[in-house]
């Protein structure tokens, strides 16, 4: 029987090898046979393992340390996710430093791999999809199976969005560096690769969905609306923004069917919906159960946290139109972009507020506790991000920040401040959970790692603001003779230091990643770092004792 | 009339009064009276059992 049913799944890896051999000799371009060969060798790969008795996955799970046996929720693909989490982040933050450097020594430009404009979308879907998708996936099947006190449904299809994603994030990267893309912004891959993540993303739907059916809790908690609106808006917005025709059925070009302002209307309603319903709404779901779980305290107000739902839910869709001000779409339009990414501060700060005054009656352990440290921070860039977005949507401050570093600023401001510490807390929550470990390797590793993501924030934050307007004033500084008196090339010049200090920044970051990496691994392999407690009550034996009462002299 | 103009019209008359609602009730429910003890169960029942490990 077992025989059989290996018999049966060597076939099947047979007919897709066959299948993907054949794409790739006919295939039109050499990008889309590179991604034939690909799929090609990793079916190959599975036929061997098939074959085979040899079980690669048995063994990574014991080089990870997983721990086996019954459990009482389906923690394996979570496990993977918090892997996958970990090596995607030093992956995409590794990419951002070198295109930072890159853009300050423009001889690091490797032709043609390995250029600024083929790495850039490899950093930024490193980052958002590889790095923020893998923990958003585990962080989803962890919160829902708790909540609901229920097993993930389909267990299998389980599995199959976690592979299926990471096959979407290779192909994606190598189509970069190989020149694959159809340059939508965070929308970068071919036709092909968004049918595949479309099958993976309906599959992660189905397995989300089927856990809360079966939930045991009457109540449906308030991150799960979270993380299934975050599900289902990204299907819709990823199908409606990639409506493409191939030119060839073997080949890795498209073209859109929008045309024209549409089409850039229709780009920048997805592009924004990306900050909002993945680098948002989703962690905002990371959010109303991690602090309130680290804080061992109820969420603030969970009317609030409905009321900021449904706000985030109504107002966000409209916003796109800002990232197209001053340009030929229809003013009204401009208009209501603006005017809806200006009414969003509110929600915002209501949710931010929520997530800061859960800690109301126990703010010792933000002194205490480096991972509430970090989840503070994460809210007060998420507040910080969420005010300076509306100002710059605003259309006089935009006229002055658009098209300039100040841009970059803001989104790293909101990725490296929000996005990625309240991640970075995620995992640190985690991992000794997951592998059964009494506690982290250190924790005052963590508050090291607190301290340089911070202190790399700021560099990178303040150099990019300085850079941002110095490039705003001096685009559109005119002499008195009528002509503008900066030529391009005396902009860069002028921003040079500004870039050093921001990669200066980015690495520093970097280096606090990869100190989790360390902490993490020590972790798994059930190592406690013997330290000192961050804060303990000083003791004093001399104090210690009653008053001898002195008398007069 | 073509069909972007009846669409848009009825986009931004029927369309806006009814998502309007929609948004007021939704926002307005956990706020009624009676609910707080709901609220209240739905915010702390993430600390029932022993669900932090396996």
């Amino acid at each position: 029987m077992q025989a059989e049913a290996a018999l049966g799944r060597i076939g099947l890896w047979f007919l897709i090898m066959l299948a993907a051999i054949a794409a790739a000799v006919a295939a039109a371009d050499s990008g889309f046979a590179a991604h034939a060969t690909i799929v090609a060798v990793i079916a190959f790969a599975m036929i061997w393992i098939s074959a085979s008795r040899f079980d690669p996955l048995g063994k990574a799970q014991g080089f990870f340390r997983m721990p086996e046996g019954p459990s009482r929720y389906d923690d394996e693909p979570i496990r993977w996710g918090v892997i996958a989490t970990v090596f995607w982040a030093v992956v995409g933050m590794l990419v951002g430093l070198i295109i930072a450097l890159q853009l300050a020594y423009p001889l690091l430009n490797m032709e043609p791999w390995l250029n600024f404009g083929r790495l850039r979308p490899l950093h930024t879907s490193g980052v958002i999809f590889a790095f923020g998708g893998n923990i958003l996936i585990a962080s989803s099947y962890y919160v829902v199976q708790r909540t609901s006190r229920a097993r993930l449904a389909f267990p299998s299809l389980a599995r199959f969005v976690f592979w299926g994603y990471q096959l979407f994030l290779v192909l994606a990267a190598s189509g970069y560096v190989l020149g694959v893309t159809q340059s939508r912004e965070y929308a970068e891959p071919e036709w092909y690769v968004d049918l595949w993540l479309t099958i993976v993303w309906v599959a992660y739907l189905i397995v989300f969905v089927g856990t809360l059916a079966r939930r045991t809790e009457p109540h449906i908690y308030v991150a799960n609306w979270f993380y299934l609106s975050f599900i289902i808006t990204i299907a819709m917005l990823h199908i409606v923004n990639n409506l493409a025709i191939p030119v060839h059925i073997l080949g890795s070009h498209s073209y859109s069917l929008f045309a024209g302002v549409q089409d850039a209307l229709t780009q920048w309603w997805y592009g924004h919906n990306a900050v909002a319903f993945f680098l948002t709404v989703p962690f905002l779901a990371m959010m109303y159960y991690f602090v309130p779980k680290q804080a061992e305290r109820p969420i603030y107000s969970y009317r609030l946290s409905i009321l900021h739902f449904w706000s985030l839910i109504f107002l966000y869709i409209w916003a796109g139109p800002h990232h197209l001000l001053y340009t030929a779409l229809p003013d009204w339009a401009q208009t209501l972009g603006m005017v809806f990414s200006v009414v969003l501060w509110m929600p915002s700060w209501g949710g931010m507020i929520n997530g800061l005054m859960t800690l109301n009656g126990a703010w010792d352990k933000v002194r205490t506790d480096p991972i509430i440290r970090m989840m503070v921070m994460a809210l007060a860039f998420y507040g910080m991000a969420t005010f300076e977005g509306p100002m710059l949507s605003i259309k006089a401050v935009n006229s002055l920040s658009h098209y300039t570093d100040w841009t970059i600023g803001h989104v790293h401001a909101g990725a490296l401040g929000w996005n990625g510490m309240i991640s970075f807390a995620a995992v640190y929550f985690l991992v000794p959970r997951l592998w059964r470990r009494e506690r982290l390797y250190s924790l005052r590793w963590v508050n090291w790692h607190f301290w340089m993501a911070t202190i790399g924030i700021v560099f990178y934050a303040a150099s990019m603001w300085v850079s941002g307007i110095t490039q705003g004033l001096m685009w559109r500084e005119y002499g008195s003779d009528g002509y503008l008196v900066n030529s391009f090339a005396d902009t860069v010049a002028a921003l040079h230091p500004m870039y050093l200090l921001r990669a200066f920044g980015g690495s520093l970051y970097l280096a606090g990643v990869i100190l989790m990496v360390a902490n993490v691994w020590l972790t798994i392999v059930g190592r406690q770092r013997a330290e000192a407690p961050l804060h303990d009550a000083p003791y004093d034996p001399e104090a210690d004792r009653p008053i001898v009462a002195q008398p007069a002299e | 009339m073509s069909t972007y103009d009846t669409l848009r019209h009825f986009a931004d008359s029927y369309g806006l009064a009814v998502m309007m609602v929609v948004f007021l009730g939704m926002a307005a429910w956990p706020f009624r009276p009676g609910a707080r003890d709901r609220n209240d169960a739905a915010a702390n029942m993430i600390f029932k059992g022993q669900d932090d490990g396996e």
